[in-house]
């Protein structure tokens, strides 16, 4: 096997491997961890919830956020809800299921024994959270409330209103507030960071820039974590943030990480559609609302430019119903992405731009009253409602899938730590827990696994297992990384000064565009040629000059300069994510490549040239990464077709 | 739609600041207020005119990052929402739209339309949570929580703490943001270790951070966009009433041995 790629897969029985890394690790004493400082970079569910672990555990911790609040992370924009093997409903839910279903829903390109791990402590994030006052809904009983989600037919989804990911966020924040009261967490908002420092082969600190001020510090620490989130805005519109962004992670595959799966993203089926030109991200309706609103168009597309209520129902083709009985609306999002763009390219889309379909609740609300459907989903009715100005509670919602998440990310080992040593990287800017295709609720699952039970006993155990160098900030790494960032800071300066024939958002605007459109639902050899063909092109472009004022250089506070110093790594991943999606002939989960699927028009695998981890370096040329593979073996969830049928 | 925007620019924290005018069109009534933002802001990069700094990120009214006042309304004119929801529907062409900052002492200007919201950060820091540990605890279900309880620990755990209220308040009162989290928090009996503790310590870094007091105007709840309910002010008053007769510190010499 590639020795960059050693996962440190524990052996043994996969309920036991978990239990037994614990058992084995090694440990720092309580008075040794405030000697060892950490930086935590980002600040979200899994960057909060590993913050506030190791602050508690007596680390010195260093924290980083780009916005103006650690509770501005866009993990607080998650909808839905988080999913826990808690068994509570007594319908047949178990940890062994839950591990079993994420195996398969990630279309069997993940790691058997970290999804384990991610199943045994759902459990424990549930009774966290409620300890931390996360106000989850509750029954009558007083007892906590479930709900279903995509890809399972039990309920194990645990819910705040259609705020989940707020009020998940917020007791992270909440408890890593205390400790910055405490005096362990130290916390440095309006800061970006620009570089990992590496010292001797272990990442030893950071490079940020101080987005008010445009200072550029160094930080060292004996370990850094990064947990800065996605690069769904690669695709320019999304439902990410508006500043989410790749530069952490792609800094550090540049200084030697490897890139686990770039293509495999996440197509999210339920958003509202794209209304205009001008439009800056899309939003999401929670795949909640698929357990009462049911999807459908016309079955003739003639009918398509009709008012909904004016289609018979014999005359509506309820397609995933039709074509997945078993699993209905409730298939997993790759799935119901796939469909709504099959039914659209028959001509059946509806909506201004024939790119929609009908999310419809008419139904439930005919069957449980309107009550009962404004108590479970009112907050999402209301903000449809403001966005495209009709009442979902008496017209369907139309909706289109969006960009939603990214699978791929920073490579990891079993300790969440990535091939260099000492640069953890948690949350879902590392690739390791959904394979191909993500369950609904398992982003908030795995954010607060990493952080509040992974991290704290991996972190102890790295730290634990020998001695680190005493170093500080003078130290010629961080000079020499230091110098870098400046003349990438310098260099932008001169292409803004020299100018170009488009502004910084129109390159980036493009850029997405052509993701989308190659990089997107469906891919084909041709189509990601093209790709990368257009980018190559867009990255001259960019390195020649473009439009960008900067009165004072780069010494104050600038919007723009900032999104220019994160299109540079969009435009450089971008290629990444077309170079891997080219090699990975197969059809798995979110990557569907056209050349590859059943005569029924379903994902086919290949799982004997491509049950593997594809996982990239940096060679010095963005276009020619070196692919290291790291084998995925099943020992207990046997890969066969995934069906929903 | 051709509209006019009277934008507060300010430079830097200590810098003077004044309005300035600005022409924009093609503005779209389907486009949000922030687009129409970034519309301009294009357009002046263009005209070799620096940004307008303004603060976004989610774009869909749950992160409380955005934060202008629009024709003298936080957030603008649409009930019960942010900043970032509220669409070009809303205006007519032709309008003009005078776009500021928060303006509160507590919330200093940082460049143009971005305000320093740390004081939140602060309050919350010294008793916005129930002091639980990270780590494993009892089954979830171990306590029961009535439904009429969680849900209202739901309503006021809703705050997105943008600071609308301390903006659209005349004394700048930090009140309703305050009580939300109080109220939460109360409402839960997991928050009840550290009940009294926690109002006496919030209220009192409330005040050291300079808002003003509540005089009960009803401006926040208007201008939330949450919703979050003045009510929840009544039982942070209730709370510290109790709190001041009830607290008892926590004894210097306990846990011997």
């Amino acid at each position: 096997m590639d020795k960059k790629l050693d996962a440190g897969n524990p052996q043994g029985p996969i309920e036991a491997r978990w239990s037994k890394f614990k058992g084995d690790m090694k440990l720092v004493s309580p008075a040794n961890k405030r000697k060892h400082t950490v930086i935590v970079v980002g600040t979200g569910l899994a960057g909060g919830s590993a913050a506030a672990s190791l602050g508690e555990q007596g680390y010195h911790v260093k924290s980083f956020c780009i916005s103006d609040s650690p509770r501005r992370a866009h993990s607080i924009a998650a909808q839905g809800g988080i999913n826990a093997a808690k068994g509570y409903m007594n319908d047949g839910d178990s940890v062994y299921r839950l591990f079993y279903e994420t195996v398969k829903g990630g279309d069997y390109r993940s790691r058997e024994s970290n999804v384990h791990r991610l199943a045994e402590v759902s459990r424990d994030i549930i009774d966290q959270s409620v300890a931390a006052g996360v106000p989850f809904a509750r029954e009558y009983s007083g007892e906590l409330a479930n709900r279903s989600f995509g890809g399972t037919q039990v309920s194990r989804t645990f819910y705040a209103r259609g705020q989940t990911g707020q009020q998940l966020l917020i007791g992270a924040y909440q408890a890593m507030m205390r400790q910055v009261d405490e005096g362990t967490v130290e916390m440095h908002t309006f800061r970006e960071m620009l570089d990992v420092v590496i010292i001797d082969g272990k990442a030893r600190g950071i490079i940020v820039r101080n987005l008010l001020t445009g200072e550029i510090e160094r930080h060292v620490a004996d370990a850094v974590v990064l947990a800065t989130g996605g690069y769904g805005r690669v695709y320019f519109l999304s439902t990410n943030a508006f500043n989410s962004n790749c530069t952490a992670a792609w800094r550090a595959h540049k200084r030697g990480a490897l890139f686990g799966n770039p293509c495999f993203t996440q197509i999210h089926p339920t958003c509202i559609p794209q209304s205009g030109d001008n439009q800056s991200k899309l939003s999401l309706m929670s795949e909640s609302l698929r357990n009462d609103g049911r999807v459908w168009v016309p079955k003739k597309k003639e009918d398509c430019a009709k008012h909904p209520s004016e289609i018979k129902d014999e005359d509506r083709d309820y397609y995933l119903e039709r074509r997945y009985p078993t699993f209905g609306n409730l298939v997993p999002r790759d799935v119901a992405s796939r469909a709504a763009k099959v039914v659209c390219d028959e001509g059946r889309g509806v909506g201004e731009s024939k790119r929609a379909v009908y999310l419809d609740f008419r139904d439930a609300i005919k069957r449980v009253g309107e009550n009962t459907i404004r108590e479970k989903y009112g907050n999402l009715f209301d903000m449809y409602h403001e966005i495209t100005n009709e009442n979902p509670y008496e017209v369907p919602m139309r909706i289109y899938p969006a960009v939603h998440y990214t699978m791929g990310g920073l490579w990891v080992d079993y300790s969440l730590m990535s091939n260099i040593p000492g640069l953890f990287v948690l949350g879902e800017a590392n690739f390791s827990d959904h394979g191909a295709n993500r369950l609904g609720a398992s982003a908030l699952m795995q954010g607060l696994a990493d952080g509040y039970f992974v991290i704290p006993y991996t972190l102890t155990n790295y730290l634990g297992s020998g001695k680190l160098e005493k170093i500080d900030t003078k130290h010629a790494g961080f000079e020499k990384t230091e110098a870098e960032t400046k003349a990438r800071l310098d260099s932008i300066v001169a292409r803004a000064k020299k100018g170009g024939l488009r502004t910084v958002s129109e390159i980036y605007r493009e850029l997405g565009a052509t993701m989308w459109e190659f990089v997107g639902m469906e891919r084909t050899d041709a189509g990601l040629r093209t790709a990368i063909a257009k980018i190559r092109v867009l990255r001259a472009e960019f390195a020649e000059g473009f439009k960008l004022v900067l009165p004072n250089g780069t010494a104050e506070r600038n919007q723009l300069l900032e999104l220019a110093l994160r299109v540079e790594d969009f435009l450089e991943l971008g290629e990444l994510m077309a170079i891997d999606a080219l090699d990975r002939k197969e059809s798995c989960g979110g990557h569907f490549r056209a050349e590859s699927q059943s005569d029924d028009g379903e994902a086919k695998r290949d799982d004997e040239n491509f049950s593997h981890v594809s996982a990239w370096e940096y060679s010095g040329d963005p276009s020619k990464p070196v692919l290291h593979k790291e084998k995925l073996v099943f020992e207990y969830v046997h890969p066969t077709t995934r069906s929903y049928k | 739609m051709n509209l006019t925007f009277k934008m507060w620019r300010q430079p830097s924290a200590n810098a003077d600041g004044n309005f300035e005018t600005f022409k924009l069109g093609g503005v779209s009534p389907d486009m949000s207020f922030l687009e129409a933002m970034d519309l301009l802001n294009e357009d002046l990069t263009k005209k070799g005119v620096a940004p307008i700094e303004f603060e976004s990120d989610c774009r869909e009214g749950i992160c409380g990052t955005c934060s202008c006042v629009i024709n003298g309304q936080a957030h603008g004119p649409e009930r019960g929402a942010a900043t970032c929801q509220l669409y070009m529907r809303k205006f007519k062409d032709g309008d003009t739209l005078v776009v500021e900052p928060w303006r509160a002492a507590a919330f200093p200007v940082i460049k143009d339309l971005v305000v320093d919201r740390s004081a939140f950060d602060r309050i919350i820091q010294v008793g916005g949570y129930t002091g639980a540990k990270t780590g494993p605890h009892a089954d979830a279900n171990s306590m029961l929580v009535a439904k009429p309880d969680a849900d209202q620990a739901m309503d006021a755990a809703a705050c997105i703490g943008c600071g609308a209220c301390v903006a659209a308040c005349p004394n700048s009162s930090a009140s309703l943001f305050v009580s939300a989290k109080i109220t939460h928090l109360a409402m839960l009996p997991q928050g009840h270790p550290l009940r009294e503790r926690r109002v006496l310590r919030m209220v009192e870094q409330m005040d050291q951070e300079g808002f003003g007091h509540c005089t009960n105007i009803g401006e926040c709840q208007s201008a939330c966009p949450k919703d979050i309910k003045i009510d929840f002010i009544a039982q942070m008053r209730r709370e510290y009433v109790k709190a001041v007769l009830k607290y008892r510190p926590e004894a210097a010499s306990g846990g011997s041995g």
